[in-house]
């Protein structure tokens, strides 16, 4: 995630986590993106997600597409397998990678280009799948690699760095989730780490399909006046509604909310989210609610934020409904899957 | 085969087309007469040739009674069950002379359909199951059964088997059973009341099917699946390929769902298009399961990207290719091998994959188990090229056979204990200086961890734009490619291989060949035949194409493009291929064959001189 290498001994001093980790030991390599990029403030609010989820890196896997932001699974978390795929076709690497072993943890970064326009069916359809992972896109409004043609989020008006005024309607990929039937739906900003920590991890812990729209200006392509997805843009039209907490598994519930504010959610491996709702009108669990408050802000320019939508009861996740067995089916022992000679001897009987 | 007149007394040698409209029911009843005969003992093969529609448009079925046993398609008809008023001109005029034509004499028939050098058999079929059944439905699936009755007197299938049959469909709804048994009986006795029977074309009491089975290629190839120990199946539906999949999900509901939780031990997901689908089974065996897809030519066509992805980031991969009739979206319910070049060289960039050609159901079911050993061995796509002949219609197999001491080749995947005694672990490493490199799976060991990319790789699994680092793994993917034969399954040889003539085919040309081996034989012309069973070739197939002078090669394509990866892929002399080729999309007949062979000899009368060595 560092531009600049680091050595790699790390400090005595340097807080370690349950596992005895350090920060450090969950970075992974050198970042080739440009200096200043929204992508890098992801990439360590990652890092420092998993650090502090205590996470093991082998339990970790990391999937990609392609673009500026599918390169960015290879920054975080180098002891961890990653999988870059090809172009807007991550969800169905994630999806079979899924099903071949359902206890790992599955984080896919993808960008607006690969998840909106090229890849815009596997992403409907893996939300439609539900299949347990959570899903960032690094949303900058722009082709980064190809320098910076419009993407499929870009706004109405908004100008590219050549003059060119986008005149086609955006796809806002949270409004596409949550008609989908997403059962958590989160908006952040990469510029807000404090809010985009815990979300990551409660979308890490969420069972089922989490998906994280992260606004992350590019700052060689989009980030010059006129643009709605620069930094400037983006902290002025910025409108957090719902901040979350993520309380880990063996912690107590120890801060005190005001009633009526504070929503606490359970999630499925014992650790919950607190949502504190700043808009006292917003209530995440409503998701027509969510719809219709998320589209009313937009048209007034506001980017919502915020953990947006949960639904962690009525998760309909893959496995739960295949009724896949508990331990992963990679380590199901052959003997159990093959039926043998017996079985096959008997079954000749079917096709005489 | 050709050349035999109807009328001539022909005990189990003769073939019988069912002319229908398709979604009347009536393939319960042309299988309901085809397994009778196989139980009989008699060899038989069923040809299903229907539209791409489920409702109102014409279907056959054509069953052979082959005494000798022989797997192809007939070039005749003798006996026709003309069903349909819409295609009834074409089914008399396809009648052999002498054939028999049966139709339903409860309408009248055109004077215009007249055909002196054939015979007519009336049967008011309709009036029959009118006067016997209600309802409009059970009035038209009926008269399927009271056909079969009528070809059961005709032609002197055994009653009792035909009985025992409806038995064991219907054996638990009495109701069924009984309708489907008045029916059968309708027909029956009419035709022994009012004709003269059997025909001179009937069948016999033979022991020749003992220890076989009828079974599709589908079927067989789903089943094999399963015995491979796949956990992951993803698929887009797509006739050929679609039984495949429900012959996997029927058997995993069968032997893969725990008795007690109800868990299951397999995952099948029905992706939103091929793209997906593959993209799932690369994610899942590079997570370590055995996952499969299977599809036909169109899905083939998206699924280039992914395959190039999985050949040079080696992700085993297994895709069945149940070929249908292209281009384009071509006629998906007829038969053709014409994806060979798609499969060999799919996707972007130098690629080149292994291809596996089973030529029935049998071999679908050892090569799909095959499939997988050889995907993980050589952490490559291993591509099954079947087609809608093998896949979709019945074929006598001999019964398959399960050794249980197998176990699957899961290729060099390292243990925790083996990384743990690794200084460092690379990916793409060549340690054995046998192409082929250690792979780790995710969830293991942080140790183990490396980055899968299409990217430009070095050695190390670390992305380069470095000539020398990134022909370094170009090179040993070409060096893996060229071991790849060694896993592969060898050839067939047919003939003692002294002769000058030989034929190099593949898959679900075998049945015809075969045939057209004995029509040869008969007239003095000796041809050894060769069948690949993989590509890339084996070193036999380099041998066989040096030690023939003139060779045939017989595919069902318009292209040659078997050919064509011969001439690519061995030293022979392009001059020495002569194609054979049927892409009409039925499958092939041992005709064209035996012409194909006779013509050309004929022009080269050095080679008919030889003398015939024995």
């Amino acid at each position: 995630m560092s531009y600049i290498n680091k050595p790699k001994v790390a400090h005595p001093s340097l807080p370690t986590n349950t596992l005895g980790m350090t920060r450090r030991q969950y970075e992974g390599s050198m970042s080739t993106l440009c200096a200043g990029c929204g992508h890098d403030s992801v990439t360590a609010a990652i890092i420092e997600a998993c650090w502090g989820l205590s996470m093991r890196p082998e339990q970790l896997v990391k999937l990609s597409g392609i673009g500026c932001s599918s390169k960015t699974t290879a920054y975080f978390v180098g002891g961890s397998h990653g999988f870059n795929s090809v172009h807007g076709r991550m969800p169905s690497i994630a999806s079979g990678a899924n099903a071949a072993n359902r206890r790992l943890t599955y984080v896919g970064v993808s960008g607006d280009g690969d998840s909106l326009s090229i890849g815009i069916g596997q992403l409907v359809h893996v939300i439609r799948r539900n299949v347990n992972m959570l899903y960032l896109i690094e949303n900058n409004g722009v082709y980064g690699l190809t320098k910076g043609q419009f993407s499929a989020s870009a706004d109405i008006g908004t100008k590219a760095k050549r003059g060119d005024v986008n005149s086609s309607p955006p796809i806002d990929p949270v409004l596409l989730a949550l008609t989908l039937g997403a059962t958590f739906v989160a908006r952040s900003f990469s510029g807000d780490k404090a809010q985009l920590v815990p979300l990551i991890q409660a979308g890490l812990r969420h069972n089922g399909f989490a998906l994280i729209d992260v606004l992350s200006p590019c700052v060689t392509f989009n980030d010059h006046e006129g643009s709605t997805k620069s930094y400037t843009f983006t902290r002025e039209h910025y409108h957090p509604a719902v901040e979350a907490d993520f309380v880990p598994k063996a912690q107590e519930i120890a801060v005190d909310y005001a009633e009526g504010e504070a929503i606490p959610v359970s999630l499925h491996d014992g650790s919950s989210v607190i949502l504190r709702k700043l808009d006292p009108e917003y209530d995440p669990t409503d998701r027509t609610a969510a719809y219709n408050y998320i589209e009313t802000k937009l048209k007034q320019n506001e980017y919502v934020t915020g953990l947006i939508h949960i639904n962690e009861a009525d998760s309909t996740e893959f496995h739960n409904l295949n009724r896949t067995a508990q331990a992963p089916l990679n380590s199901i022992p052959f003997e159990r899957l093959s039926p043998g000679r017996a079985a096959l001897d008997k079954l000749m009987g079917r096709y005489r | 085969m050709p050349g035999l007149t109807a009328t001539a007394n022909r005990v189990n040698d003769f073939v019988l087309k069912f002319a229908n409209v398709n979604g009347t029911g009536s393939a319960s009843a042309n299988s309901l007469i085809m397994k009778a005969i196989f139980r009989m003992g008699v060899p038989v093969t069923g040809k299903n040739y229907f539209p791409s529609n489920i409702q109102g448009l014409p279907t056959w079925y054509e069953i052979r009674v082959t005494r000798d046993g022989y797997a192809a398609r007939a070039t005749q008809v003798d006996i026709m069950v003309a069903m349909n008023a819409e295609t009834y001109s074409r089914d008399v005029r396809e009648l052999a002379s002498g054939g028999y034509l049966i139709y339903d004499s409860t309408w009248p028939r055109s004077s215009l359909l007249q055909r002196g050098d054939i015979t007519v058999i009336a049967v008011p079929l309709a009036k029959l199951v009118n006067e016997n059944f209600d309802g409009v439905r059970n009035r038209i699936l009926l008269k399927n059964i009271a056909y079969a009755g009528v070809l059961a007197a005709l032609i002197d299938v055994d009653l009792d088997v035909v009985a025992g049959l409806l038995n064991e469909s219907y054996g638990k709804k009495p109701k069924l059973l009984d309708s489907n048994s008045k029916a059968l009986r309708l027909g029956y006795d009419y035709v022994k009341q009012h004709l003269t029977s059997p025909l001179p074309l009937r069948v016999e009491h033979m022991d020749k099917t003992r220890g076989h089975i009828m079974i599709d290629g589908n079927t067989a190839a789903g089943l094999g699946c399963v015995y491979a120990g796949a956990t992951v199946g993803a698929w887009y539906p797509i006739t050929p390929s679609t039984s495949l999949m429900d012959a996997f999900k029927g058997f995993c509901e069968r032997y893969r769902v725990d008795p007690e939780t109800g868990e299951r031990n397999f995952a099948i997901l029905q992706a939103e298009d091929e793209l997906a689908a593959v993209g799932m089974v690369l994610g899942a065996s590079w997570n370590g399961a055995r996952a499969f897809t299977p599809t036909s030519g169109p899905g083939i066509s998206l699924m280039n990207e992914f395959v190039g992805l999985a050949y040079y980031a080696e992700v085993p991969c297994v895709i069945f290719d149940v070929q249908r009739v292209g281009p384009s979206t071509g006629m998906p319910t007829r038969t053709q091998q014409s994806d060979l070049m798609l499969c060999a060289y799919a996707s972007h960039g130098d690629t080149r994959h292994v291809l596996l050609f089973p030529a029935n159901p049998e071999e679908c079911f050892y090569l799909a188990v095959q499939a997988f050993d050889i995907a993980e061995r050589l952490q490559t796509p291993v591509f099954v090229l079947s087609d809608l002949d093998i896949g979709m219609n019945d074929w006598m197999c001999p019964d398959l056979q399960w050794d249980d001491a197998y176990r699957p080749d899961r290729g060099k995947i390292l243990s925790p204990e083996e990384l743990a005694g690794l200084e460092k672990f690379y990916r793409y490493v060549d340690r054995d200086d046998d192409a082929i490199t250690y792979r780790t799976l995710p969830g293991m060991s942080s140790k183990g961890a490396y980055f899968t990319r299409g990217s430009g790789h070095n050695q190390y699994g670390a992305y380069t734009e470095d000539s020398a680092e990134y022909q370094v793994v170009l090179d040993r993917l070409r060096r893996k490619f060229a071991n790849a034969p060694k896993y592969l399954p060898k050839p067939v040889m047919v003939g003692k291989g002294g002769n000058d003539v030989g034929i190099v085919s593949l898959g679900s040309c075998d049945g015809a060949i075969r045939e057209a081996l004995d029509v040869l034989g008969r007239q003095k012309i000796d041809v050894d035949y060769l069948r690949v069973k993989a590509f890339p070739f084996n070193n036999d197939v380099e041998t066989f194409l040096k030690s023939h002078s003139t060779i045939f090669v017989v595919e069902q394509n318009r292209d040659a493009q078997l050919k064509s990866l011969l001439t690519l892929e061995t030293a022979v002399e392009k001059s020495k291929l002569h194609s054979i080729l049927s892409y009409s999309g039925f499958p092939m007949t041992a005709e064209p064959i035996v012409s194909g062979i006779r013509a050309k000899l004929a022009e080269a009368p050095r080679l008919t001189a030889v003398p015939r060595k024995t």
